[in-house]
């Protein structure tokens, strides 16, 4: 008994950092829409600014005064950001923003190691709080109790602060209606940056509290993300109580999942948050009516255009330059092209369901490593040839695209994104954890093409080949009925469904067949590199097609190929710098805010800034087609 | 559209011309290492502060081959394929004579199933996993730091005599924790048949979750406890398990714990009385370490930790496999890091030629806490040959013949 | 010859009745209007027409077939067409391939491949644009167009399959006069020449009263009048509903909006 007593307590103290986290999340998102992922980074930041002046004020005052301080200087930094990065773009399309977020924790993964240097901080103990109460025979740590306490405070604060102020109020008023906080006269901008503020203060503070039983490191980002999503998201985005009682879910599961279940660790959150989602759609207390009114939608995009000559021109001179390349190019620069052109296949299937069906999947990873790893057991399994594995991924890759999108397709959204989310880490987590089979993050190794192809040039036109019949068939879909219907469903489901179209059908074969050449790309991928490992299915991975087809541009059908030629050589470029993921962070903030239309607006945003005055419709036209 | 193209197909061009006079100067011997400086910098940059002091101590002394050495470092970002892609810039653009380097596991896996493919030599310096020379060996794919399976067994060795029956293991719930974890249980089974392992926890890598573990760990009321988990997880897992008690009267094991990188953060709170490898730099007293430790000092201005030392010996024996060789010709080299033997600060090692596996050792000693930070105590070096498999067992393990 | 017979349909939200055992007749070749005050329940009427909204009770029998349970598409696909009181167009797309995708669709042509979409029925799309007096804008994007215009083409798009029914709710929402008169003009042109039935809503009462062939009045979810003009603008219950629910009798300006529904908000 008194150990479930203590099993409980410790699963409460866990659920505190991990509340203020998400609480601070929750109310961004509430309010503004932004979906930001350098939350993480808050939280961190929160931790390693709270270390710091923790070495200088001294004792039970200057413990408490650093965490408060703390998330006051976070707070700052996260006004910073939203004043700097954010509201340049809220205009931009839905979802924009994250990219723009994604540049954020780079520069700030940057500068962190820059200030406090590589090596991991122990976390200073809490005055007073540093031995332990026992419970029966059990032994809890104090400060377990005071992570408790901490964390009901916060909740009653903000209870106050939404149910009994004006500000507050408006601030909830803000997340149900925001044109009707327009119209009682608030500005808006101060209502963002505010909540910004609060936001990215209760995320410092989060940081800060879990010193005593932590520290501070250069992975605490990435590594409170994943859990912080997935409690905003079963709590029902917006909402506080949402997000204290999923974390209270997610931090009890997990020490008893401990106990009973060792090896569940990695998977089960996600589990629970794919069967939340499952059967209520937008989390435990999140409100139907939040979906559909997101942020603002962008301008329309221009109708498709049939190739002109001169582009087919261009294409043409574009295959035939690739294809010279090993006449005149070294053999780096071969592998280079061949890690480009898998890198557009990826991003060209994610955009089909993207850019044209709206369908924004944060889970795109879990078809490109599915593929791969079909690709990769079928050669370790029954010694099939290159060939045959070619072949039979983009089929495995469609059928758990088949699988993952028949849950998926039916939510919209932020919470669609959460749910391919959700699946991809299922999918990580079994060839993480299935390690008889899969090897585990140890890998499948050995997977070289046939001889035939083994030769860097060879398989340089063999990606050329497939590759570039993989991007063709995808643009060519577009200009199918059935891509048109996938438009026509993001355009007005209404509009589908009353002239006879499946909106959800159409979107469900497109998720299968983006899953199929996502697939196809992974294949590609694993021969080109002999190996697979579970990095492959990881969220970042995801995170890359998603950077490359916003970089790119939305709207355009060459958007994933302009912004996959420049994010791949980009990133190659600049890992030869020391601090690289600081100047490419910045160069993506850069072009988020400079390129709103993406890479492929350029030319569109020259002639705007030097030309002569222009219909902007007719110019972007001219770019889709 | 069309303007957008021609550009794009101009700037490849030019990529190519840059990339093209990449490759200049003859008279240097090009080694190309690859790490992931970015996603662990802790213990990477350790390990290339190490490399560099050894290039620059060989190249102060005339270099090899008459030659002067030159380390081209570049960063993975913890990503396999990236490693691959690196790796084939290095050979091809920079002609770098062979590859070194890496850190994580899967990682040097995959530049090993690289280097069997291509033909080309990868020295893994730090990367632990067992399959890498046995399970996966291939011709072209050497190691130098001692393996999951060598340090375990040393530690294994300590547990058996102890009279401890009850095991507990915590690792993080990734492949070198679950190696480390069976090496373990093999050979303290081995040697006790009468042991058992009550518990096994499998926190996630940097995502323990310290209290509940701990919580778990006592529930089985274990004699000893064998910890595998490092970094920020063994920090947790430390201060968590001594408030609550986990470590009273029960012998603890730590695998790497003894190392500063892991070691040195934990300050005063540093366990006492584990049992642990690590790196006792500050204790050793041959004279080859302590002249390494004052070079490394004066260059750094930092004390070495574990992978300065594993970086250090890294070059030399490139140096020495490339003297010995008497060329940068793949394959002579990898004739001649078969059963190549050299003097390391550390003594000397042999690069096994039946696995490739160098007998570098490791230090195995009792943690203690002292002017508020953890040392090792009592420690002893082991040398690496005594806990690997014998030959016979090996061309078991090792499917490659060669 | 009645084709459409809607006999006792009732809805009720949270115990409040929207829709009270409303019944009505259609004829082939009839414009009926479809009238009454904010609330008094038109929207949640067409919306279990077409099957976006269950009732509670009620029978919808198109040629005999019943309506009710059957989806949007599938009640489409038996010949029912609609407009929406906001437009609810593809924006990405020009006029001409709006209404190439209903006639694809009517086709049933989603799921194939060749040939591309904007080469399918271009004859046919050409005659209904012509038809709603669209044809020198086919080109242009649905996004560039004037409302009036989306509302021409809207009707352009639900005529595609060749419907016996079109719903059309409130079709001269949001329009300027003179287009309002164009719109319901071309209406009840398309209802002669095709001899169709049109059920509209409208709170427009000039464009009701001088289009429409038949009116129906619902008032508290339930049919106050149902009869010619002149029957009902006679009628002094439904002059009553008017004046009490602050609207005036025939002069009324354009689109005040009755209960708009979240869907077509969102696509709007």
């Amino acid at each position: 008994m008194d150990f479930f007593i203590v099993q409980i307590l410790t699963g409460l103290s866990n659920a505190a950092a991990l509340f203020l986290v998400a609480s601070g999340l929750s109310i961004i998102f509430g309010v503004t829409r932004v979906v930001n992922f350098s939350h993480g980074s808050f939280y961190m930041l929160g931790a390693f600014i709270a270390y710091s002046l923790m070495t200088v004020l001294p004792g039970f005052i200057g413990f408490w005064a650093s965490i408060l301080l703390a998330g006051v200087a976070v707070g700052v930094i996260g006004l910073i950001v939203e004043l700097g990065v954010l509201r340049p773009i809220y205009k931009s399309p839905e979802l924009f923003q994250l990219v723009a977020t994604f540049g954020v924790i780079l520069v700030i993964q940057d500068l962190a190691l820059l200030i406090w240097g590589p090596d991991d901080l122990i976390g200073q103990r809490a005055p007073g709080f540093e031995g332990v109460v026992k419970i029966g025979d059990q032994l809890l740590p104090s400060y377990d109790l005071v992570l408790i306490f901490l964390s009901f405070l916060v909740l009653g604060g903000l209870w106050f602060l939404f149910n009994k102020t004006r500000v507050g109020i408006l601030v909830r008023a803000a997340t149900q209606d925001r044109e009707m906080v327009g119209a009682l006269g608030v500005n808006q901008s101060w209502l963002f940056s505010g909540v910004f503020f609060l936001g990215s203060a209760l995320a410092g503070i989060g940081g800060a509290a879990q010193l005593p039983k932590g520290g501070a490191d250069l992975l605490m980002d990435f590594n409170i993300l994943a859990p912080v999503f997935v409690v905003v998201v079963i709590g029902g985005m917006g909402s506080i109580p949402g997000a204290f009682v999923a974390a209270l879910l997610i931090s009890e599961l997990n020490v008893f999942g401990v106990q009973f279940l060792p090896q569940s660790t990695l998977v089960l959150m996600f589990v629970v948050m794919a069967v939340v989602l499952i059967f209520r759609p937008w989390g435990l207390f999140g409100r139907p009516e939040i979906v559909g009114s997101h942020g603002s939608q962008g301008p329309p995009e221009a109708p498709l255009r049939a190739f002109s000559g001169r582009l087919w021109l261009a294409l043409a001179a574009a295959v035939i330059a690739l294809t010279a390349v090993p006449f005149f190019g070294g053999t780096f620069l071969q592998v280079l092209l061949a890690d480009v052109i898998i890198a557009c296949l990826f991003a060209t299937s994610l955009h089909f369901i993207l850019g044209l069906g709206g369908l924004v999947s944060f889970g795109h990873a879990a078809t490109f490593g599915g593929g791969a790893y079909a690709a990769a057991l079928l050669v370790q399994f029954s010694g099939a040839s290159m060939e045959l594995a070619m072949l039979f991924a983009p089929f495995a890759a469609g059928l758990l695209a088949l699988v993952i999108g028949w849950f998926c397709v039916r939510l919209s959204g932020v919470y669609f994104a959460m749910l391919t989310l959700a699946f991809a880490q299922v999918v990580w987590s079994v060839a993480f954890q299935w390690g008889e089979v899969t090897g585990g993050d140890d890998g499948i190794l050995g997977i070289w093409p046939s001889a035939w192809a083994s030769g860097t040039t060879a398989y340089y036109y063999l990606v050329l080949t497939v590759g570039l019949s993989g991007i063709a068939t995808l643009l060519f879909m577009a200009y199918t009925p059935f891509g048109y219907a996938l438009r026509g469903g993001r355009d007005s489901a209404l509009r589908s469904e009353a002239i006879g179209i499946n909106v959800r059908l159409v979107q469900w074969s497109a998720f299968i067949f983006a899953g199929f050449m996502s697939g196809l790309a992974g294949a590609l991928f694993v021969f080109a590199k002999g190996s697979i490992f579970p990095t492959e299915l990881e969220i970042a991975r995801s995170f890359d097609a998603l950077i490359i087809v916003f970089l790119g541009g939305v709207q355009s059908l060459f958007g994933p190929l302009a912004g996959g030629v420049v994010f791949t050589l980009l990133q190659d470029w600049l890992s030869r710098f020391e601090y690289w993921r600081l100047f490419l962070g910045l160069m993506i903030i850069g072009i988020v805010i400079l390129l709103p239309n993406g890479l492929v607006g350029v030319g569109q945003w020259l002639r705007g800034r030097f030309g002569g005055p222009s219909n902007k419709l007719e110019e972007a036209q001219e770019e889709a087609g | 559209m069309y303007r957008k193209l021609v550009g794009l197909t101009a700037a490849v061009a030019m990529a190519a011309n840059v990339m093209g006079t990449a490759a200049f100067a003859a008279d240097t011997i090009k080694i190309g290492d690859i790490n992931s400086y970015k996603r662990l910098p802790g213990h990477t940059i350790p390990y290339k502060n190490g490399a560099v002091l050894a290039v620059e101590t060989i190249n102060a002394k005339g270099g090899v081959l008459g030659k002067q050495l030159e380390m081209i470092s570049r960063d993975d970002q913890g990503k396999p394929g990236e490693a691959i892609k690196i790796a084939e810039e290095l050979f091809t653009s920079d002609e770098v004579v062979m590859i070194t380097g890496s850190l994580f596991s899967h990682v040097g896996l995959a530049l090993a199933s690289y280097a069997g493919q291509k033909k080309r030599l990868y020295l893994a310096a730090e990367p632990l996993a067992d399959a890498l020379v046995w399970g996966k060996g291939n011709r072209y794919t050497f190691r130098l730091r001692p393996s999951t399976h060598m340090q375990a067994s040393m530690l294994a060795e300590i547990a058996a005599e102890n009279p401890a029956k009850r095991w507990a293991t915590i690792a993080p719930n990734y492949a070198y924790g679950k190696d480390a974890v069976a090496a373990f249980k093999k050979a303290l089974m081995a040697k006790r048949p009468d042991v058992e392992f009550v518990t096994e926890q499998w926190p996630g890598l940097f995502k323990i979750d310290a209290g509940a573990e701990i919580q778990a760990l006592e529930a089985s009321k274990p004699d000893a406890i064998y910890n595998v988990t490092f970094g920020g997880d063994l920090a947790k897992f430390v201060r968590e398990g001594a408030l609550r008690g986990l470590f009273k009267d029960r012998m603890v094991l730590g695998l790497l714990t003894g190392e500063p990188e892991y070691l040195d953060p934990l300050k005063d709170e540093a366990p006492e009385g584990w049992v642990v490898t690590g790196y006792p730099w500050y204790a050793i007293e041959e004279p080859a370490h302590k002249a390494f430790v004052e070079a490394y000092q004066a260059r750094w201005d930092d004390y070495p930790r574990i992978g300065s030392l594993v970086g250090y010996n890294t070059i030399l024996s490139i140096a020495a496999a490339i003297e010995k060789a008497g060329s940068t010709e793949t394959e002579a080299m990898v004739d001649a890091m078969k059963g190549l033997t050299l003097d390391t600060p550390s003594g000397s090692i042999t690069y096994r030629a039946i696995d490739h596996q160098s007998t570098m050792g490791a230090w195995v000693g009792t943690t203690t806490v002292k002017d508020g930070k953890g040392m090792m105590v009592d420690w002893a070096y082991k040398e690496g040959a005594n806990y690997l498999p014998s030959d016979e067992e090996v061309r078991k393990l090792r499917p490659a013949t060669d | 010859m009645s084709f459409l017979e809607v006999r006792g349909l009732s809805k009720s939200f949270g115990g409040v009745n929207a829709v009270n055992a409303v019944s009505l007749d259609l004829k082939e070749g009839e414009l009926l209007a479809l009238i009454g005050p904010n609330g008094a329940g038109k929207t949640t009427c067409f919306n279990m027409l077409y099957g976006q909204l269950k009732p509670d009770e009620g029978s919808v029998k198109l040629n005999g077939r019943e309506l009710i349970g059957q989806t949007p598409r599938k009640i489409w696909r038996m010949g029912v067409g609609r407009t929406f009181q906001i437009t609810a167009t593809y924006a990405s797309m020009t006029v001409m391939e709006n209404v190439q995708m209903a006639l694809i669709s009517h086709h049933r042509g989603i799921f194939s491949v060749w040939p591309p979409a904007s080469r399918r029925h271009r004859p046919e799309a050409r005659a209904l644009l012509e038809l709603v007096g669209m044809e020198s804008q086919a080109e242009r994007a649905a996004s560039v167009l004037a409302y009036g215009d989306l509302k021409r083409l809207e009707l352009a798009i639900a005529l595609a399959h060749s419907p016996q029914l079109l719903l059309m709710d409130e079709p001269a929402a949001g329009m300027a006069p003179k287009e309002r008169v164009g719109l319901m003009q071309l209406t009840a042109d398309i209802v002669k020449e095709r001899n169709i039935g049109v059920l509209f809503t409208e709170h427009d009462m000039d464009v009701v009263f001088s289009h429409a062939h038949r009116v129906l009045v619902l008032n508290r979810g339930e049919i106050l009048a149902d009869g010619s003009v002149e029957e009902v603008r006679a009628n002094p219950r439904v002059q009553e509903v008017y004046l009490g629910g602050g609207s005036t009798f025939g002069e009324q300006g354009a689109g005040s909006e009755e209960g708009v529904d979240k869907e077509g908000m969102a696509d709007a």
